[in-house]
């Protein structure tokens, strides 16, 4: 195995590992052309994926129509005295899918209510996923390599972390709903504030397999920080777990933020999916039949959760190369 | 005396469920500026301990005691500031297997620039232009500092990782293993690099290794350890083809002589485990292993001694072993086991 021992030859001067083969062109530029050829592949292979094509079509649909809903939608049709058709019109002719209690239209509400949702579920999925990628990390670096002090620390914040995660997530959502203020940064904090313990628990799994890796003993080594390990070498890795969690949470979101608004917790003067739901079961809607008033709202949540976590599997797929199928 | 580093009688405790665990005991050491010190040693003899110990790097609960004596400041009793300052800037460490060493997420240029930034040597408009400084200095080109760490080789890894051990122009470089993974080709090309920046830049150099054939290409002067214990001392050359000890024989033997036909016909292995550490033999802790043990091993672990010292008692090469030299008359006035005569081992 080893060179002899007593005279090594030892080749002294050894040659530079010559230049690559693309001579001539500047680093920079060949960094750009490799990122963009690393989008176009990671693009092509989520492109296979026929659900994943299907979920981020339809999310796309939905976000243009959300949008832009203020170009087409006149708002006074959405009020209770602005209202342009007769109360409970079947759907057909001026409203497609017919009209509420009021007589509004159930698909100007529809498209309207896409706007409140999305943003409550993407709001509270950032705050979420915030939450739980600080305190995972946290918890995860001075639970491996943090002496004594780190260790008391990180199993405070892991035990807080079970608490949130024993507790049931409905219950303590209406219980923070109804203590704060009623509005729609309520609900957000309501609901970020109870989905996050999941999150922390995968970010901390994570986190201790990087720990483990000799790099961030060399990190230690050269005299780096916690939070020069944490950021700088932690983070990076976590990422791509953290963003596939983030397309699942979404979708639980969206359906928190529903049942919290089918509920009565949520501000009664937003139009959310949820809070449509609501109406149609005090306005009597279920039992006259009206179901051009509950099927699509019901529909609409389904539709955008199924394909916010049709895009995430997608992209896990792409990302982890265990599962992505060989060609 | 107090060189680059001198450690003396440094013990290193594993704390565990089941018990201490001593991995290092009394070990004594030291380098000038300019010299190479090797230890050698098998897997589980202590000398990733040390080269760890040496900056702190051991996990939290771990006992330390003795003197590492860095530049004249004792590492043991630094504060936790000013020990992450020393970290890199005062000694750094060519890490085994470069392989994992390396962040897959961090492009090369990045990652040289990581001690850089943490310990701020140098001002950030000339990081880049220091990193390419650097790449060229290990034999890379600059343009490779763009590289993410998949797209090298391991020789050329080893290579970024050495860039990095240079970053802060430290005076000590600890090479733990630091070309145990590679081929022989590339391993030779690691040792004649680092050889030459160790010369070029009159760095100190403590290379630790299981290969005593590379240790002795490399280093001017080599320590092979066994049970956590320094058994053999001295000029490198005399240690691998003249060892005085019989465990350092035992160690030079098992490699082939190039021209020797007889060992290759006759390779010549050591039989048996090295001690469990936590609950090491009486006496010494080579006797069960040794060719040559007699009755009085079992009760004398025994120190440190000069090895054929001149007419007043001067030798560059110590063992511990009663075998050798004075050893035999000092047998009755030395040595409680664990115990290390001051006199023999200061120079």
């Amino acid at each position: 195995m080893s060179a002899p021992t007593g005279s090594v030859p030892g080749p002294r001067p050894e040659p530079p590992t010559g230049p690559e083969p693309t001579a001539g062109r500047s680093p920079r530029s060949l960094a750009r052309r490799r990122r963009r050829e690393a989008l176009l592949r990671f693009a092509r292979e989520y492109a296979r994926n026929r659900a994943g094509m299907f979920g981020l079509v339809s999310l796309l649909v939905i976000g243009a129509l959300a949008l832009t809903a203020p170009l087409f939608i006149d708002q006074t049709h959405l009020t209770v005295t602005g209202a342009p058709g007769d109360p409970f019109q079947p759907p057909g002719g001026d409203h497609p899918l017919g009209t509420d209690n009021f007589g509004r239209s159930v698909l100007d509400l529809i498209i309207w209510g896409a706007r409140v949702s999305l943003t409550v579920g993407l709001l509270a999925t950032f705050v979420s996923v915030s939450l739980g990628t600080l305190a995972g990390i946290t918890a995860g670096h001075f639970g491996s390599s943090g002496g004594t002090g780190g260790r008391v620390v990180a199993s405070i914040i892991m035990r807080v972390t079970d608490w949130f995660l024993v507790l049931p997530t409905l219950v303590l959502a209406v219980a923070l709903a109804a203590v704060l203020p009623r509005g729609t940064g309520t609900i957000i904090l309501a609901i970020g504030l109870t989905v996050w313990p999941a999150t922390a628990r995968l970010v901390r799994a994570q986190t201790l397999a990087v720990e483990a890796r000799p790099y961030v003993e060399r990190a230690r080594a050269l005299g780096g920080g916690h939070a020069h390990v944490m950021g700088w070498h932690v983070l990076p890795n976590v990422m791509p777990v953290v963003l596939a969690q983030t397309t699942l949470l979404v979708a639980t979101s969206i359906i928190a933020e529903s049942t919290l608004a089918f509920l009565g917790m949520g501000d009664p003067t937003t139009i959310s999916w949820g809070a449509l739901l609501q109406a149609a079961r005090t306005s009597g809607a279920i039992s006259a039949g009206i179901w051009w008033y509950i099927v699509p709202p019901g529909l609409a949540i389904a539709v955008v959760a199924l394909s916010f976590t049709l895009c995430g599997r997608a992209v896990e797929a792409v990302i982890n190369p265990r599962l992505r199928r060989r060609s | 005396m107090s060189g680059l580093l001198d450690v003396r009688d440094l013990n290193v405790t594993y704390t565990s469920g089941a018990g201490d665990v001593p991995a290092v005991r009394g070990v004594d050491l030291s380098l000038e500026p300019g010299d190479t010190l090797g230890v050698a040693g098998e897997s589980g003899s202590g000398k990733s301990t040390v080269a760890l110990a040496l900056l702190r790097l051991l996990p939290a609960g771990t006992r330390v005691t003795g003197r590492i004596l860095l530049e004249g400041e004792d590492v043991l009793t630094m504060k936790w500031g000013r020990l992450r300052a020393v970290r890199w800037v005062g000694a750094s460490v060519v890490f085994q297997g470069a392989m994992h060493s390396l962040n897959p997420v961090r492009r090369i240029g990045d990652q040289i620039a990581e001690p850089l930034l943490v310990h701020g040597t140098v001002p950030a408009k000339r990081v880049e232009e220091r990193v390419a400084e650097l790449l060229e200095q290990v034999g890379l080109p600059a343009s490779r500092a763009q590289d993410h760490p998949h797209r090298l080789s391991g020789g050329q890894r080893q290579r970024v990782m050495i860039a990095m051990a240079l970053a802060c122009e430290p005076r000590l470089i600890i090479a733990d293993e630091a070309t145990t993974a590679l081929d022989v080709m590339i391993q030779a090309q690691i040792l004649a690099l680092l050889e030459r920046l160790v010369e070029e830049n009159g760095i100190g150099m403590l290379m630790i290794s299981h290969d005593l054939s590379v240790l002795s290409a490399t280093c001017k002067r080599v320590a092979v350890m066994y049970a956590g214990r320094i058994v053999e001392e001295g000029p490198a050359h005399q240690v691998v083809h003249d060892p005085a000890h019989p465990y350092a024989s035992a160690l030079s033997a098992a490699f082939p002589k190039i021209g020797d036909p007889a060992s290759r016909l006759a390779p010549r292995g050591l039989p048996g485990d090295p001690p469990d550490p936590a609950d090491p033999p009486s006496g010494c802790a080579f006797r069960p292993r040794c060719a040559m043990v007699e009755t009085v091993c079992a009760t004398v672990d025994p120190p440190l001694w000069p090895v054929r010292p001149d007419a007043v008692g001067h030798s560059e090469r110590r063992a511990a072993c009663v075998h050798v030299g004075s050893g035999r008359d000092g047998i009755e006035g030395a040595s409680t086991p664990g115990e290390t005569s001051t006199e023999e081992t200061s120079r």
